[in-house]
């Protein structure tokens, strides 16, 4: 309420304002003077600039905004001079537009906080309206959608008259709608169509304005106003459903990313391997050395830092399982005690020789720009980097499915794990076998350490908090069959993201746990037991 | 580099503690009553009680180097009554009883003047009984959940009414947030936190339906569900906003999805209490541009002591981008409270520096002059900061003066009547309604 009493107040100061710059043309002096309220480092005076410079109807106006919201305007505190740094590095004077060679020594960013950002947003939303770029048309649209100001329902008729293209005829649409709801003298008839656009719009955002409407309207508009919140609502609860079992396939993509490795050192050769969640760390480091150097030296190339790193992640990781695999884990075979032991053992030792060498503090690794961002499917929120993400381990899993199916490599190593001793009678080397399999797996778990750094923290603790889950998926989906684990870890996140909302993270990752012991205790060989000699072996 | 170094000081201090024994051995220092400092030679030992391994490490390393860096500051201005400082560092490993284990061969064995450590809540309870039992003085650094006052312990950090309390008041104030989130990691912290922050929203006329509190388990990666549930919850018509006391590590993820699923922060503001200029160093900072987090101390603001202390700092790391944060300057201002508390009773003994530290000032790094309380917690101004694109802190608002620590939250019902006073009463919680000692909490 108060907050809309604000919104309405600023309104009120623009159009004020705005009016007053009709009255008087617009003079150089008063702009000059606006301006240069940028430069006192105090945010009433910021605020007061924006509106004015906004108001004034000067050609400058848009250009220091959205420099404005970009950081690019700075200000000289002593000088009171403010300059625009533009997109192309040029640096011009907000105040008369002229040419500068170089900002002065002491000049800094004008400083913003979050009121002032959502005034700037406004005030862009009201000079961008006739944009001719029409992403930046869309982008105001929506931000005058989300302020409503009175004062600018002329233009947004406006510009809804001229537009053409239809997705951003819609958004003048709503955003018209959105004004219309909240003018106090606008006929109940008009209400009640922008209502219905509200209510066709059915986002979460329409519900926002919908309930934020104040008490004091006209019943018939206040009753439809109650429906289309309700029927939104309904319309969301049951997007809300596809919404979980979109974030299950994501997190059981990223669980099946972290187990997929361990579903071959584990679950194909049965050897208990605690070091697999440093080899997923030590994938996540490859990037960001690979990022680090990309930075420095080819900084263009930033967008395609994951594809150089998943080879590397894949031969480092992969060459280190080899390494161990002839120095410690060959001596071990058959003792699965003394296995677990020495492999977490080692899982310590590379944890302290990452954090000595990168330090304890997390490592920034950045997400290409093709995997920022979301988009919007229907009414739920699909972010690019888990979606990505999935598409990746599906395709990491066909490739390995296709390896072990129809390579000479593969058709050995199944051998080898069916039956080592006919195997080695038919003439293959099964100890390279062994190293090898053995670095395919701490290969591929290097590959998802890529994929995680995208999603969660590059720090020597990054693989520790895998190796649980890892363990789980593999056992639940049955030791040896890598399809068990493709359905364990998917069941395992679908599972999860239904019982989160339910029971609450804390609670939902106790109740899986349970599950899982239950239903081992029925099928202690997991989902898809392995039939055959291994099983015996 | 600066592990060599710790390894250094390590074997160092082994090979002293070996001479401590043997002295033992020959009947020289027998004695507990001894003070311990005068025991082994000529320097004052200072113990350093931090994670340098572990899921701790990440924040508690930094800190080891600090009091190594103080101390080494200490001794070139020729240490504490005429005494080098020596440090004594050892490794906790994020492993709460061996926190208490440690305590215990810092003080017994190594006979430290006093001990600077612990960042969890956990592990500073765990080693209590060992300061009280063996008499030692402990310094902690680190924000917590108040509702504590021990003899032994002088708390540098911030109480929840010198961080969560006035953040809160900014956000109600400057961007009249109606409808609040409290997500925070499954501990004690967030919990008593929470707790406290609710009692004082519903003091401030918020309904209990407009107040959405939820609990991750350590280390949480996956925040989907949580996000989009924060979305749905902001979507009500009132202005919300999240109150984060989600710690170390599950950070990060959590930014990232608030910043892919385009939550900005004018929109659905977070403030955070745990999330300062070492956390971001993890993270693009771009999409954060404008949440917040409240402290006492931020990296970014100018006084000439800050700027003095991180030229020093890095050139003492060798490191020109190492940052600084704010459990490092209350161990700024602890270390220095202790030189001045030990100076002025010219003994290192800790009963006459317990009694002589309450009252003690010390200039803290924000221009103003801290001074410890009689309930061992210090007073500190609170700065919002807003996140920046280069990582640090933008310094939105500050409390007018400096705010005292309390040490019981006069929020909850079972601790608004106790004070801690070690001065007068004698106290850790003496109830001003029964003026008694010794009135339970809650």
């Amino acid at each position: 309420m108060f907050a809309n009493c604000i919104d309405r107040f600023r309104a009120l100061l623009l159009s004020i304002l705005l009016l007053s710059c009709l009255v008087v043309p617009a003079l150089a002096g008063p702009f000059e003077d606006s301006v240069a309220k940028f430069a006192t480092d105090d945010f009433s005076d910021t605020e007061a600039a924006i509106g004015e410079v906004a108001a004034s109807g000067n050609a400058l106006a848009s250009p220091i905004i959205s420099a404005l919201q970009d950081g690019r305007l700075s200000a000289d505190p002593d000088s009171k001079k403010v300059f625009i740094t533009q997109a192309d590095g040029k640096i011009v004077d907000a105040a008369t537009g002229a040419a500068v060679d170089k900002l002065p020594d002491n000049a800094a960013a004008v400083r913003l906080n979050n009121r002032l950002r959502r005034t700037v947003e406004a005030a862009l939303g009201g000079l961008t309206l006739l944009s001719p770029d029409p992403a930046k048309r869309l982008a105001a649209a929506q931000s005058v959608f989300k302020s409503h100001e009175e004062n600018l329902l002329p233009t947004v008729e406006g510009a809804l008259a001229k537009e053409s293209v239809k997705p951003i005829k819609q958004a003048f649409a709503e955003a018209r709608a959105a004004i219309i709801l909240f003018k106090s003298d606008a006929s109940d008839s008009d209400k009640l169509d922008a209502v219905a656009v509200l209510k066709a719009r059915g986002d979460q955002e329409a519900l926002a304005l919908l309930t934020s409407l104040g008490t004091d309207q006209p019943p018939l508009v206040a009753k439809a106003a109650a429906g289309a919140v309700s029927s939104i609502q309904s319309n969301l609860a049951m997007w809300s459903m596809v919404q979980n079992a979109w974030y299950g396939l994501s997190l059981g993509s990223v669980l099946l990313l972290a187990a997929i490795g361990l579903a071959i050192t584990f679950g194909v050769m049965g050897v208990i391997n605690m070091a697999h969640g440093e080899m997923v760390m030590i994938g996540a480091y490859t990037t960001f050395v690979v990022q680090e150097v990309i930075r420095t030296r080819y900084p263009a190339l930033f967008d395609y830092s994951l594809l150089i790193a998943v080879p590397l992640a894949f031969v480092v990781a992969g060459f280190i399982g080899v390494l161990i695999e002839r120095t410690i884990i060959r001596f071990l075979y058959g003792r699965p005690l003394e296995t677990l032991l020495a492999t977490w053992g080692l899982s310590l030792v590379l944890q302290q020789a990452v954090r000595t060498a990168f330090g304890p503090t997390n490592r920034e690794v950045g997400n290409p720009s093709w995997m920022s961002g979301a988009f919007e499917l229907g009414q739920i929120t699909i972010t690019y980097n888990r979606l990505w993400i999935l598409c990746f381990t599906l395709a990491v899993f066909a490739i390995l499915l296709a390896m072990l199916r129809y390579t000479a490599l593969g058709l050995e190593m199944r051998a080898v794990t069916q039956n080592r001793r006919m195997a080695a009678s038919m003439g293959i080397a099964t100890s390279r076998v062994d190293a090898l399999t053995f670095g395919l797996g701490s290969g591929i778990a290097g590959i998802a350490g890529v994929a995680l750094s995208q999603i969660d923290n590059v720090s020597p603790n990054l693989g520790q908090s895998y190796i649980i889950d890892s363990f789980m998926v593999v056992v639940f989906g049955g030791v040896g069959n890598l399809w068990g684990t493709l359905v364990g870890a998917f069941t395992l996140g679908i599972a999860n993201k239904f019982l989160e909302p339910m029971a609450g993270a804390v609670l939902g990752k106790i109740a899986i746990l349970v599950l899982i012991i239950l239903f081992i205790q029925k099928r202690p060989r997991g989902l898809f037991a392995l039939k055959g000699r291994a099983v015996e072996a | 580099m600066l592990t060599q170094l710790t390894h250094k000081i390590t074997t160092m201090t082994r090979r002293r503690a070996l001479a401590a024994t043997a002295g033992l051995v020959l009947g020289l220092a027998a004695s507990s009553s001894f003070a311990p400092a005068q025991a082994a030679d000529d320097t004052i030992k200072v113990g350093i009680l931090h994670s340098l391994s572990g899921t701790m490490a990440i924040s508690e390393t930094t800190l080891k180097d600090t009091i190594l860096f103080l101390i080494d500051e200490q001794n070139k201005k020729g240490g504490v009554l005429g005494k080098k400082l020596e440090p004594v560092v050892v490794d906790p490993a994020s492993n709460w009883p061996l926190f208490a284990e440690k305590a215990r061969e810092l003080i017994t064995k190594d006979k430290v003047a006093v001990v600077f450590g612990c960042w969890t809540s956990v592990s500073r309870k765990s080693v209590l009984p060992v300061f009280k039992e063996l008499n030692n003085i402990l310094f902690y650094p680190v924000q917590y959940e108040g509702e504590e006052s021990e003899r032994n312990v002088f708390y540098t950090g911030a109480a929840p009414n010198q961080q969560a309390i006035p953040a809160v008041d900014y956000l109600m104030k400057e961007e009249k947030v109606k409808r609040w989130v409290l997500a925070g990691t499954d501990y004690v912290y967030p919990r008593t936190t929470n707790k406290i922050l609710e009692a004082y929203l519903k003091s401030k006329g918020v309904a209990q339906d407009d107040i959405m509190i939820n609990y991750t388990p350590f280390g949480h990666s996956d925040w989907q569900t949580i996000v989009a549930d924060i979305k749905k919850f902001g979507s009500a018509g009132k202005k919300t906003a999240v109150v984060s006391t989600i710690n170390g590590d599950a950070n990060v993820p959590f930014y990232k999805e608030l910043g892919n699923q385009g939550i900005k922060a004018t929109d659905i503001p977070v403030v955070a209490f745990s999330v300062g200029e070492e956390e971001l160093a993890g993270i693009d900072t771009k999409p954060l541009l404008g949440h917040l987090a409240a402290w006492n101390y931020f990296e970014s603001i100018k006084t000439p002591a800050n700027e003095k202390f991180i030229k020093e700092w890095q050139a003492y790391t060798k490191n020109p981008k190492r940052v600084t944060n704010d459990p490092m300057e209350a161990h700024y201002i602890g270390f220095n409270m202790w030189v001045k508390a030990v100076e002025k009773v010219k003994s290192t003994d800790p009963d006459k520096v317990i009694d002589a530290l309450p009252g003690i000032e010390a200039p803290n790094l924000t221009g103003g002059t801290s001074k410890m309380l009689p309930n061992h917690h210090i007073t500190k101004p609170v700065f919002i900061g807003e996140i920046k694109g280069n990582g640090q802190f933008d310094v939105v608002w500050k409390t007018p003066g400096l705010v005292a620590g309390d040490a019981w939250s006069k929020e909850l019902e079972g601790s608004k009547d106790l004070i801690g006073d070690w001065v007068g009463k004698k106290c850790g919680n003496y109830n001003t309604k029964t003026n008694k000692c010794g009135g339970q909490g809650s």
